[in-house]
């Protein structure tokens, strides 16, 4: 027997759509609202973003006229040495800032959440740093960081009898002495957030766990941290994608010195336009920020694919 | 018809050509017209002046519009940095006028990124009178003068008096040698707790600075021959250099516990008294007082000491004054009249330098400092006699220099991608004074393969 095919449903007519019809639905208006937004991100985010793909093709010193040279800037950037000193640099910087700038953030919050009283003067404290503007910051830590005997860290130190130490003036110290800073500036904004996050713990899991006997590292090892599974994942992508992109710390406390010892990715695209005073290397640089752009995508994409299970759980 | 994908398609088109259009409207030089029908004029005035210098310029710029009652001059704070210049020339951002470093002044000529003034600059009385050494800076490869020489320096130790004194040393006598310099940079380290010798190292300073020591220690840092140039970084004068350089950081331990300094972190802690010597250029005094508050009664400079071999020579570069690509056509002969009043008229014509001067006195800025000469030597000797009545700064204490510029010979800075060559060098004297135990022979060899490289592909 012949199997019964039925007969397809009938189509709902499709409804044309001209230029009138967009109209009338409110399409102008819509785009009208839009407008503004569109303009304001065109003119200062996207439009930079489109003009330096294409300026990484070419040869130009912005004001004479403009060479296409395909890769060859791609392949200037990979063969300076001095890129994979700047890499080595950024991986260092980002290793430092997440041995070390990672945990503080949320031990602090974990500490002011333990606190019963006066918590909003701690969370203030915390967040002080942020108010700061990143360069005052950085020109205040320099006298902190003078090398001198009478620097104020040095004075610190003298007074136990140690120092004085050489802080940024010596290859060996001046990351550890950019991460220190970076950290102390930026920790703020992380606390707040993990806050946010302990705020929406159940206090009652925190009273099962206290009458289940467990103190306050069994109750932060098994409550706390799996509650706050999601933001940590967020936050270390973030803390990764923001060390990749170091600038301000190297760029004002050292330039890249002593001896490119905080050369960063970031600080070899700024000296690649800005070095030379007769043009820079455009091309270079912003082939540069875009394979660094690139890497950070791929990563970032990985990143996500391999937490998702793990946020999700 | 507008289908779904086209919409998609226009959605993202409108923002992207939007901006690309409104990017592209580029447009030719015109001139700027106030609502008088002026001609506006952005000038130059450098960056973190005090109020008192803030007030003679404008003094200065008072008195030109009334001699040219069809330009209205606006003063515009800007000092030329490296890292900043192309990207204000390409944003249109630089003033009008605005003053280059001579090592700059051919490549911004050949690329055409400075406006041709050749014809206007013809046209002043003194054009014929330029120093012709120091005139090149500023001309074409057909010798057309695009950019005019308005000061030119020689480097020079510049030292701290009062530190001399505390360290037990003859500030009239300060050293001429290399030798002295280190035995009088221990004494004050040993005796004051001051830096007694600090040296840039940052911001193409560092190379600067470098090439200076080895032109004085009687090297190059490169051989021209024709339009190709040699990398001569490892030589036994810049081996003699480092060495003395490495000797004083980590033997004597004289050079303080800054080795990152640029021009601006040296001049200012110069001027706090925390640095016994360093070099820099001979006519440095105006921004060690105006910008940096430096005592005069500390400041002391000297000529540079120079070892004893034929080919040791002291560095010399100067400043261009040079018109912006944007200026249109009546912008270029206001430009030029601007330079030739405000820069020039001071050291061709005796009323002019003696209204500079007055203005300078009566505001209290430094009237006198030591220049080299970009007119013809006599010219200059004029203007010293007419300014001679307003000089206010410490000339005796500018002997040890005065007394021999003139005599020492004078090199130009290296000519092929000089920026590029310094920013090298900077790292060569960073890992010196920062690295115990550097190899000199392998930092040297890597420095010039690597100035090879740029030289070769500049």
């Amino acid at each position: 027997m012949a199997a019964v095919v039925p007969p397809p449903p009938p189509q709902a007519p499709r409804r044309r759509c001209t230029p009138v019809t967009w109209v009338r639905r409110g399409g102008l208006t819509s785009l009208l609202f839009l407008l503004p937004l569109l303009v304001v991100f065109g003119v200062f985010s996207w439009a930079p973003i489109v003009q330096s793909v294409v300026m990484s093709f070419q040869r130009t010193n912005l004001v004479g006229p403009v060479t296409f040279v395909g890769l060859d800037n791609f392949a200037q950037v990979l063969n300076d040495p001095l890129l994979w000193t700047a890499v080595g640099n950024t991986l260092w910087f980002a290793v430092l800032a997440l041995v070390f700038g990672y945990p503080v953030p949320l031990v602090a919050a974990v500490l002011i959440s333990e606190v019963r009283a006066r918590r909003g003067l701690f969370s203030a404290l915390a967040y002080l740093p942020v108010v700061v503007p990143p360069v005052v910051a950085v020109l205040l830590w320099k006298f902190f960081y003078d090398a001198s005997p009478s620097g104020v860290f040095n004075t610190v130190l003298g007074w136990v009898g140690l120092g004085p130490w050489q802080w940024l003036q010596n290859p060996a110290s001046a990351m550890p002495a950019l991460v220190l800073e970076a950290t102390w500036a930026a920790a703020g904004g992380t606390v707040i957030i993990y806050l946010a996050a302990l705020a929406g713990v159940p206090v009652e899991q925190y009273e099962a766990a206290e009458i289940d006997g467990a103190g306050i590292w069994r109750k932060v090892w098994h409550v706390t941290l799996p509650r706050l599974r999601g933001v940590l994942l967020v936050t270390f992508i973030l803390q990764i994608i923001g060390t990749a992109q170091v600038f301000l710390e190297p760029f004002l406390f050292t330039g890249g010195g002593p001896a490119n010892s905080t050369m960063t990715v970031l600080l070899l695209i700024y000296d690649y336009a800005f070095a030379s005073s007769l043009g820079g290397d455009y091309g270079a640089a912003t082939a540069l920020s875009i394979m660094l752009a690139a890497v950070l995508a791929v990563l970032s994409t990985i990143y996500l694919r391999v937490t998702r299970s793990w946020s999700a759980s | 018809m507008m289908s779904h994908r086209s919409r998609v398609f226009a959605a993202l088109a409108l923002p992207l050509a939007l901006p690309l259009a409104l990017t592209a409207c580029a447009s030719t030089p015109d001139d700027e017209l106030n609502a008088e029908g002026k001609v506006v004029l952005t000038v130059a005035m450098d960056a973190g002046l005090d109020g008192k210098a803030v007030e003679a310029f404008n003094a200065r710029v008072a008195q030109f519009e009334q001699a040219h009652s069809d330009i209205d001059v606006k003063p515009q704070e800007y000092t030329w940095t490296a890292a900043t210049f192309t990207a204000q020339l390409a944003g249109g951002t630089v003033p009008d006028v605005l003053t280059v470093p001579f090592t700059d002044g051919r490549g911004l000529i050949e690329r055409r990124q400075i406006a041709d003034i050749s014809g206007q600059v013809a046209t002043l009385p003194y054009a014929g009178a330029l120093n012709p050494a120091i005139a090149k800076a500023g001309q074409a490869a057909d010798g057309k003068q695009w950019a005019v020489p308005i000061a030119a320096y020689g480097q020079a130790l510049h030292y701290n008096r009062t530190l001399f004194t505390q360290a037990g040393l003859d500030p009239d006598k300060p050293p001429t040698t290399w030798a002295e310099v280190r035995t009088a940079a221990k004494q004050i380290a040993e005796r004051t707790g001051q830096a007694g010798y600090a040296q840039m190292t940052q911001g193409n300073t560092g190379g600067w600075i470098l090439t200076t020591l080895d032109y004085a220690f009687g090297g190059r840092t490169e051989k021209l021959t024709g339009d190709t140039a040699e990398a001569t970084i490892d030589t036994p004068e810049m081996t003699e250099v480092l060495s003395t350089l490495r000797a004083m950081r980590w033997d004597d331990n004289s050079m303080g516990a800054n080795f990152l300094y640029d021009w601006a972190g040296i001049n200012q802690d110069f001027a706090a008294g925390r640095i016994g010597m360093y070099v820099s250029g001979g006519g440095n005094y105006g921004n060690l007082v105006t910008q940096n508050g430096l005592k005069p009664a500390d400041y002391g400079v000297a000529a540079l000491p120079l070892a004893a071999k034929p080919e040791a020579g002291v560095l010399g570069g100067g400043t261009l004054a040079v018109v912006s690509p944007n200026a249109g056509e009546r912008g270029k002969d206001a430009a030029v009249k601007w330079i030739d009043f405000y820069y020039m008229g001071k050291l061709t014509d005796q009323d002019a330098a003696v209204a500079d001067a007055k203005t300078l006195a009566e505001t209290k800025q430094p009237v006198g400092v030591p220049a080299l000469p970009v007119v013809d030597r006599a010219t200059y000797d004029k203007q010293q006699e007419w300014v001679k009545q307003y000089v206010n700064v410490p000339l005796a204490q500018m002997k040890p220099y005065t007394d021999k510029m003139f005599d020492q010979p004078l090199v130009t800075e290296p000519t092929k991608s000089t920026q590029e060559v310094y920013k090298i060098l900077d790292t060569t004297v960073q890992k010196l004074l920062t690295e115990r135990g550097t190899d000199i022979a392998a930092l040297l060899k890597a420095a010039d393969t690597d100035v090879q490289s740029t030289i070769g592909r500049g």
